[in-house]
């Protein structure tokens, strides 16, 4: 006679062999892991977005829906708070200068390095990826210091907000765009040439159009990244003036948590989040349209190389 | 290396040209910062303002900063600080190897239909703002929050504790949360373009899927987690803001808090310095790791 419990017995004996044999292979323990990262990775921040449209103060027991900490509170919410909205207005004003700086900077020295192969363009290839790897405290600290020891003339505060992440998101702009650059090639320059356009005109009615999508990636990532940015806003802020989203989030998280930061921090995520989708189909967009097909489809500081 | 075929008639230096702003920017916004840390670090205190002063010249460089850092680390407080570090930094690394790799395994070799999907969801924390993802996590740990809630109903706990002081494992969560995802995507890239026909071929030969992923797939795979792994330890390394947000007490007081703290007052200007010349000494390995293998994957990318 076969009782339940030793068939369940048996079954499972056979399956901790199988799970021995081939550890990654037919056993569900690799999805159930991957997936259960995803939901961990995921809750705690979906959660925290919830509670932004809770009516009520408590950040753990929830009462409904309502707009109240974003606009309807007079006081509290980040419509009417001003040291809320000023750090809304402060994080998108750092992250536009940021972007229309980093950009037609990074462009340019994108061209240069893959093009350039003169003597100093491998050191410049490695002084363009060094701010990558570099810990942000390194720069925050390096460039609180220049600041208040050597550029004198530049004030802690917005200026030096924005030069410090310019410095980081370069690079970025850099590796997108060289991507695409990598693809295209000078054939296209030479064979406008061949048809009778000069060297200027070449590169800019025939390369410039060609990169288009990959810079409007550049000034979605630049942007995206800039918002994001705590460790160096930090370092250069100066006053209540120059805080951000994040310094604020911060600041607020252990002293005064209401469900408004979670609202502001939530604005900043979609914000962000919004920018790099753009950017994503940007790149999409590119492969359709020519060459520099199977580049990532969704940048990440990740695809800088390995 | 094959040069590059060229623009027919480009005019000579032009792109030497077209690199020099950003080069020059970078000389001037990352090298001669780096170079002030230094300058600052070797340099003096003046002794009327309390402010530190730094010295340019390398010649007339005061090394007294350092000894008193190293004396410090060697006998004093510091000491304990960095030793928490790399004990923190050691164990969120392991942690994310452990978990990080099944999912990047699953991501490249097992998500099926699934896999643009998973991709996407795999993606998202990069650009969720890394205070915002604390933030839900204080939330959540708050002594009247989910995880109290949760464990008290399973009766894991008798009553409700508060994970937000002084808890270790509080913090090593947070970076481990924080910083996962730069861990698992570059090893997905890796994973991600080993050649199916290698396993096929290992499986022919009649080794089995365990024998097949411990003799093909781990081996490709190496260069993709040492490149993770050196991923998230540099940033590890100068973290202020996981122990500040999750702990703020000086149970978990990390190197990085030690540099915040003496650069954000004036007079610590000198030895906040010196910190941070010790750190970049310290991480220049994994820098350097990382960048030689950027610079070995796309030569063998073939471009």
């Amino acid at each position: 006679m076969t009782s339940p419990s030793v068939a369940t017995g048996f079954t499972f004996h056979r399956r901790l062999r199988r799970l021995w044999a081939d550890p990654l292979g037919e056993s569900r323990l690799i999805p159930a892991i991957a997936w259960l990262y995803i939901i961990w990775s995921i809750v705690p921040v979906f959660i925290a977005v919830l509670f932004s449209f809770n009516p009520g103060r408590s950040l753990s027991a929830w009462q409904g829906f309502s707009l109240r900490w974003y606009v309807s509170d007079p006081n509290l919410s980040v419509l009417h708070n001003p040291s809320l909205r000023e750090a809304l207005f402060q994080s998108l004003r750092l992250a536009f200068l940021t972007m229309l700086i980093a950009t037609p900077l990074g462009v340019l020295l994108a061209i240069g390095l893959t093009r350039w192969q003169g003597k100093g363009s491998r050191p410049a290839n490695v002084l363009m990826l060094l701010p990558l790897v570099t810990p942000e405290i390194v720069m925050g600290v390096g460039l609180f210091l220049v600041f208040t020891s050597l550029f004198r003339p530049v004030q802690l505060g917005t200026s030096a907000q924005v030069l410090g992440h310019v410095t980081f998101s370069l690079p970025l702009v850099v590796v997108i765009v060289r991507a695409r650059l990598l693809g295209i090639g000078p054939e296209y320059e030479n064979a406008a040439m061949d048809l009778g356009a000069s060297y200027w005109s070449a590169l800019w009615r025939i390369l410039l159009p060609m990169l288009a999508p990959a810079i409007f990636a550049g000034l979605m990532i630049a942007f995206a990244v800039s918002i994001d940015d705590f460790v160096i806003s930090q370092f250069l802020a100066s006053g209540q003036s120059s805080v951000t989203i994040p310094m604020l989030l911060y600041g607020g998280v252990r002293t005064s948590p209401t469900p408004a930061l979670n609202a502001l921090g939530s604005i900043m995520l979609f914000i962000s989040l919004l920018a790099v989708a753009v950017a994503g189909l940007a790149l999409r967009w590119r492969r359709h349209v020519g060459p520099g097909a199977g580049q990532p489809a969704i940048p990440s500081p990740a695809h800088l190389g390995v | 290396m094959k040069g590059r075929p060229r623009v027919v008639g480009e005019p000579r230096g032009l792109w030497a040209a077209f690199a020099a702003p950003g080069v020059l920017w970078l000389i001037l916004l990352f090298v001669v910062p780096v170079y002030a840390i230094l300058a600052v670090a070797m340099g003096t205190t003046d002794p009327i303002f309390f402010i530190a002063k730094p010295t340019w010249d390398p010649l007339r460089w005061d090394t007294s900063a350092f000894r008193e850092v190293f004396h410090d680390i060697l006998t004093g407080r510091l000491g304990v600080i960095g030793l928490r570090t790399i004990v923190y930094v050691a164990v969120a690394s392991t942690l994310c190897i452990l978990i990080g790799y099944p999912v990047a395994y699953y991501a490249a070799r097992r998500a099926g239909h699934l896999k643009p999907l998973f991709i996407v969801l795999l993606v998202a924390p990069f650009w969720i703002n890394y205070i915002m993802r604390m933030l839900a996590w204080v939330n959540l740990l708050d002594t009247d929050g989910y995880v109290n809630r949760v464990l008290l109903a399973l009766h894991i706990l008798q009553e409700p504790r508060a994970w937000l002081v002084g808890r270790p494992e509080t913090v090593i969560l947070g970076m481990v949360y924080g910083y996962i995802p730069f861990f698992i995507l570059p090893l997905f890239a890796v994973l991600d373009a080993i050649d199916q026909r290698v396993l096929e071929a290992s499986r022919d030969l009649g080794a089995s899927p365990a024998r097949t992923f411990v003799r093909v797939t781990l081996p490709l795979s190496w260069q993709g987690i040492l490149a993770g792994t050196a991923l998230i330890m540099l940033p590890m390394f100068g973290d202020y803001y996981t122990p500040e947000i999750l702990s703020g007490s000086p149970k978990t007081t990390l190197f990085g808090n030690q540099i915040a703290a003496f650069v954000s007052s004036g007079a610590g200007g000198t030895a906040g310095a010196a910190l941070t010349v010790v750190l970049m000494a310290f991480v220049s390995v994994l820098m350097t790791y990382y960048l030689v293998a950027v610079a070995r994957a796309s030569r063998e990318g073939g471009r």
